[in-house]
């Protein structure tokens, strides 16, 4: 076991260290700067700035800088928010991403593995109908027209739950259903057929042939083993949603960590770029790793080394 | 085995049909079986694939999924009770207390997530009022018997730390652990290599003198139902062609499609270099099945007749039954090794026990 994780934490830093590098690699090469949609800067004003912030020193030395500062746990300063670092943008905007993202994966993982249970089971019925018209709008219909319908029925309509805004559970639920609903649209789907693939195995007839009811089939001996795709695709979507998401927190104005990156990419915020990449990638690795163990003790085929 | 009038058969089967409707039409895959089981016989259904056999099998739990199967008529009495009348929930106790299946394929046939313990006490706990405790014993008990070493330690693993061997003596001991009146075995070692065949068969018989249990056999394998069968009932496109006492099927066949089946066996030990004879031709469309004897498109003996009107089921000598023209009075003397008694001395031989 502790070999085990000595290897994927050696394998995790490697990781790390090649899409921070190659991130570094693609954004430096992105035309532009920091400073380009300043107008009118006179020339030393923009000398100044790039000594300010170390631009002027060759870009492996600025590489060499940044990876240093990285693996003290320093992020640097953002470039546009002025006075923040990117530590404190992600310590403020991640416990609400996280929030609101882990919500949203509740309502899918659960209603998406419930729906898809039920579409299996009921085959060919109304039930299964409705769950393979719920996938395919789901999966069709970008988030921010559920979210903006959400908006307008729940809350401006009906004024059961509020607009937007952020601080209490109330302010959750709209954000989190228009986020969890591509989720569950696909989730189920994904479990739906893999039911139907697992109902369609071998044991399961030896299981009915002992004599078990159709529900002791479904819940002794289909569930755990049609499980299994839905914990592959949801590590990584887990980590998608904690990290935020540009448009429904736009939306919802929620204080999230959503936007930053697609600003900062927007703006050339160098800092900013990098340390949420970092951030991502840190998120995502952990998260493939707890699907590993999560394998592991579903399917005692899986086995660690 | 004796046929005793008086008795009641264990199981007996009348006329069944059974189709599955399908995009292309209606598949008439069986087309009126009748088949009869005494308590503690093996009697072995063979034929090619796709001949019927296992839907007959799957038919008798009704296991088949339906849609698309449908059992258009027929009786299938156990100790004189009609299975096809059953509800579902008089049909969930039937399965695996008074009748249990094992499978072709014992690497699938296993929950790969499950321990074969539980696997196996599962069935106890559904039908009998036992405790945990008193399952695990018997659970243990019933690997023990079917010859897996370290029960205790079995009990605990699952399906994918056992061999196919292994696995296939699991779904074994799962299948008689409530000690059922009838095993079915659909092709029980046909996914087994030839070694591991022959100790399967070997448990199979050896558990049928212990347990008193019905076997009914399902198999393609000539040298399979050589070893094992007491009876034998040889299938062909959804129709049992001919039945009869197993030394009676190899010593004197009297199908066409027997002859053929006997022919295609390869026969080590006999010195004969022999090519092995395949059965020219493929068995007929059965969502379009022909009006006249469904062989006689293949058949080497075909008269006119067959082609035009079904054989009846006819007594022939030495007990067995036959659907075949050749057994009509009118019809040709036939010569061939098998009429002649030439041939049966080969395929005793050709049993793996020879």
């Amino acid at each position: 076991m502790t070999k085990y994780v000595i290897k994927r934490l050696l394998i995790a830093i490697l990781t790390l260290w090649i899409i921070l590098t190659a991130t570094f690699v693609l954004m430096k090469s992105i035309p532009g700067d920091p400073f380009a949609n300043e107008k009118m800067i006179l020339p030393e004003i923009r000398a100044n700035m790039e000594a300010k912030y170390g631009l002027d020193k060759p870009l492996i030395e600025q590489y060499v800088i940044y990876m240093n500062n990285l693996l003290h746990g320093d992020f640097g300063v953002s470039f546009k928010y002025k006075n923040r670092s990117v530590n404190s943008i992600i310590e403020t905007g991640f416990p609400v991403s996280c929030a609101l993202g882990l919500s949203a994966c509740f309502i899918g993982l659960v209603l998406g593995v419930v729906f898809g249970i039920l579409a299996a089971i009921k085959r060919g019925k109304w039930p299964d109908y409705l769950v393979i018209f719920i996938s395919i709008l789901g999966v069709s219909v970008p988030a921010f027209v559920f979210a903006s319908l959400f908006q307008y029925f729940f809350a401006a309509k009906l004024k059961w739950f509020p607009v937007s805004g952020w601080g209490t559970l109330a302010t959750m639920v709209l954000p989190a259903l228009a986020l969890g609903f591509r989720m569950v649209a696909y989730i189920a789907r994904m479990m739906r057929t893999s039911m139907l693939d697992v109902l369609s195995q071998d044991y399961i007839k030896t299981a009915k042939a002992k004599g078990l009811t159709q529900l002791e089939i479904i819940t002794k001996h289909t569930i755990r083993n049609a499980i299994m795709p839905i914990v592959t695709v949801s590590g990584s979507m887990i980590a998608s949603t904690m990290v935020g998401s540009f448009i429904v927190e736009n939306i919802f104005n929620v204080p999230g960590m959503g936007k930053y990156l697609v600003n900062a990419v927007k703006d050339s915020d160098y800092t900013m770029i990098m340390g949420m990449t970092a951030f991502y990638a840190i998120i995502m690795i952990l998260m493939m790793f707890l699907v590993d163990i999560v394998y592991m003790l579903v399917d005692p085929r899986v086995k660690m080394d | 085995m004796s046929e005793n009038k008086d008795r009641k058969p264990l199981l007996k089967i009348e006329d069944l049909h059974v189709s599955f409707m399908t995009y292309a039409g209606r598949v008439q895959a069986v087309r009126g079986v009748s088949l009869s089981m005494e308590k503690g016989e093996i009697l072995a259904v063979v034929g090619e694939s796709g001949c019927g056999k296992s839907v007959t099998a799957q038919t008798i739990l009704q296991l088949n999924p339906s849609p698309p199967s449908v059992i258009e008529g027929g009786k299938i009495e156990l100790e004189g009770r009609d299975l096809i009348k059953c509800s579902e929930s008089e049909m969930r106790k039937v399965r695996g207390r008074e009748i249990s299946m094992i499978f072709q394929d014992p690497m699938t046939s296993l929950n790969p997530t499950a321990r074969v313990g539980n696997q196996i006490m599962e069935g106890i706990l559904k039908h009998q009022k036992v405790s945990r405790k008193q399952a695990y014993d018997r659970a243990v008990e019933m690997l023990r018997l079917v010859g897996l070493s370290n029960p205790e330690q079995r009990m605990r693993q699952y399906p994918h730390e056992f061999s196919g061997g292994m696995r296939q003596r699991a779904m074994i001991a799962m299948a008689l652990v409530c000690d059922p009146k009838i095993l079915i075995a659909d092709e029980p070692t046909t996914a087994l290599d030839v070694t591991i065949q022959s100790q399967i068969v070997d448990l199979m018989l050896e558990l049928r003198e212990k347990l008193k249990t019905g076997i009914l056999i399902i198999t393609h394998d000539m040298g399979v139902v050589a070893d094992i069968a007491d009876r034998v009932a040889v299938m062909y496109a959804g129709m049992i062609v001919e039945s009869g006492d197993v030394q009676e099927i190899f010593y004197h066949p009297k199908h066409p499609y027997t002859w053929g089946l006997l022919d295609s066996i390869p026969k080590p030990g006999t010195g004969r270099t022999d090519r092995l004879v395949p059965i020219d031709g493929t068995p007929p469309d059965l969502i379009y099945p022909p009006k006249g004897c469904p062989f006689a498109a293949r058949c080497d003996y075909c008269m006119k007749i067959c082609h035009e009107r079904m054989p009846e089921i006819t007594d022939a000598a030495g007990g067995h039954q036959v659907r075949c023209w050749l057994q009509h009075e009118y019809a040709p003397k036939v010569e061939n090794r098998y009429t002649t008694g030439e041939g049966g001395e080969d395929h005793a031989a050709g049993s793996h026990r020879a």
